[in-house]
């Protein structure tokens, strides 16, 4: 166990009957990063992050948030942590400012009301009740809720689902600014952009198991694995994949007198790598 | 590591200032919601404005259905305030995920429960003065005197803990807010026809008096007409008399059974995610 961490999970064991949803995994999520937790439906993500936020029982394995074990769940403990759940929260006849003050009052040293409105962005919105907010609004109240506490450890499952693009980038810098004020954030998504963008680390969870850690730019060898370059040649398009993209496209220039036909060069996307590792995990 | 952890450096909230908070959000909750307000607080007034002006007859002793109604009335609305509001409320927050963010919060878990109670305790004491108010007006209604408004309050407190608590264990078996209201509402409904709320309970067939006693209502309005009615028609009582004492022990039982109930049940999630 790595009791520094933010987060140490070893062995962790969940079943649901005769399904196992994580099977053995280990992780460690230092404290002042953005962790993003990538995998398809049902690969054990919600289970191992609701686990660590003292929602679930453990079948096996030790887990420490902040130096303790979620299923002791001391109110002291919760009071460090900030929970953004996929489900977020109901429609509630309290206007977007009281919500926030009453979610306040359940922390030793909330943030003001207004400051966290700001952050989010729902200063307007601050007098209209939380029922009357649109679903892109709402989610960024679940995020305002799950700030206001001043948490050490931020979790965010699926927290940009149902956003527009234009909705996601506000999302993204919000969270960069949380970043800032020195949270630490786990964060589920579906969205590899959103990974890439956020994350200081991403791990993928494959049927219940942690495939690979590393930073996005290096995940699955992304690094090393061939360039693809692709060009019109004669009429018709040619690919090549190439491990010395820099040395095949001086060749290539020199075939052609002035520039080279519809040339592209694209190194695997997050996507790319994503996709290959979870396949070869089924 | 001291920047890291500002939320352990202060004390958390004390328990009063958190109960505090969620009783303010519990009213809230409730005195806004339109389909509450009039589901829980005005049907029962359009009840007694219905019955009060079509059954205005004498039972006896020259006192009218109405004041027989009153007790009813009064017992039927702790019935809505408590047993169908809980149901219901506790439901919809437990299906719309209100319930699991809470529990991921460090507010005490009895919090909670103190907002509940305050809630059940206000939308009551609001039915209860708005039905008198209305019944004085309007019906004349005669208030009780001297010693009634002591069985009248205890019979109103043990009454709405009771249904309280079996309406809090109740929401645990509906999946939605919706379909907790779809199975409580006709169950509540259906318990006041047979437990004298609109008929007096002496003209209903014994079989289903029967039924009636097994359940918190019955005894409720019992103890209400006690306190409403004059003590000459405690003999139209199918035990000949107010029963105040075996009042209280049904009550008391059922406090005990719906807190056992809820212990056994409650549960801060949807089911199948634990």
């Amino acid at each position: 166990m790595n009791l520094d961490a933010a987060i140490s999970i070893r062995g962790l064991v969940k079943r649901y009957g005769e399904f196992v949803a994580v099977d053995g995994l280990d992780l460690d999520i230092r404290r002042g990063e953005i962790f993003a937790l990538l995998g398809p439906n049902g690969a054990g993500k919600t289970t191992t992050v609701e686990i660590c936020e003292g929602y679930r029982a453990r079948d096996a394995g030790e887990v420490r948030v902040l130096g303790e074990d979620p299923a002791d769940g001391a109110r002291s403990w919760k009071a460090q942590l900030g929970i953004v759940l996929q489900s977020g929260t109901g429609a509630s006849q309290l206007t977007v400012r009281e919500m926030l003050t009453a979610q306040g009052s359940y922390y030793p040293d909330p943030r003001d009301a207004d400051e966290v409105l700001d952050l989010v962005g729902l200063t307007e919105k601050a007098g209209v009740r939380g029922k009357a907010l649109s679903g892109g609004q709402r989610r960024r109240l679940d995020v305002a809720l799950g700030i206001v506490g001043r948490p050490t450890l931020l979790f965010l499952d699926e927290p940009t689902t149902g956003f527009d693009p234009e909705a996601r980038r506000q999302f993204w810098s919000l969270i960069r600014s949380l970043r800032e004020l020195g949270t630490t954030m786990l964060l589920t998504t579906h969205y590899l952009d959103e990974a890439e963008a956020l994350a200081d680390r991403v791990g993928v969870i494959a049927r219940g198991r942690l495939v690979e850690v590393a930073v996005p730019a290096l995940l699955g060898g992304r690094e090393t694995a061939p360039v693809v370059v692709s060009w019109t040649e004669d009429g018709a398009r040619h690919t090549e994949a190439t491990p010395t993209p820099t040395a095949f496209v001086r060749e290539l220039a020199g075939r052609f007198p002035g520039e080279i036909p519809d040339l592209a060069v694209a190194r695997p996307t997050l996507e790319d790598v994503y996709l290959q590792m979870i396949g070869e995990a089924r | 590591m001291t920047t890291t952890s500002p939320g352990t450096a202060r004390a958390l909230p004390s328990l009063p200032s958190v109960y505090r908070s969620r009783a303010s959000v519990e009213l809230k909750e409730f005195f806004r919601q339109r389909e509450s307000v009039v589901f829980t607080l005005l049907l029962p007034v359009l009840l007694l404005v219905v019955f009060g002006a079509v059954l205005d007859y004498d039972i006896g002793f020259g006192v009218t259905f109405t004041q027989y109604f009153m007790a009813g009335i009064i017992a039927a609305g702790i019935l809505g305030a408590s047993l169908q509001n809980m149901a219901i409320s506790i439901a919809t927050e437990r299906s719309d995920g209100t319930l699991k963010s809470l529990a991921g919060t460090p507010m005490p878990r009895s919090a909670y429960f103190v907002g509940k109670i305050v809630q059940v305790l206000a939308v009551t004491l609001a039915i209860i003065v708005v039905l008198l108010l209305i019944g004085v007006l309007f019906y004349d209604i005669e208030l009780p005197k001297g010693a009634d408004w002591i069985t009248f309050a205890w019979v109103t407190a043990l009454g709405a803990a009771a249904c309280t608590l079996l309406g809090i264990a109740l929401s645990s078996l509906a999946k939605t807010g919706r379909s907790a209201s779809a199975t409580v509402t006709p169950f509540a409904l259906l318990l006041q026809f047979i437990s004298g709320v609109f008929f007096r309970f002496s003209t209903i067939p014994t079989w289903m008096q029967t039924v009636a006693s097994f359940f918190p209502l019955k005894w409720m309005g019992q103890g209400l007409r006690s306190v409403f009615l004059p003590d000459a028609l405690a003999a139209q009582e199918p035990a000949g008399g107010w029963e105040l004492g075996r009042v209280a022990l049904v009550l008391g039982v059922w406090c005990v059974a719906g807190l056992l109930l809820c212990i056994a049940t409650f549960r801060w999630q949807e089911r199948g995610t634990g």
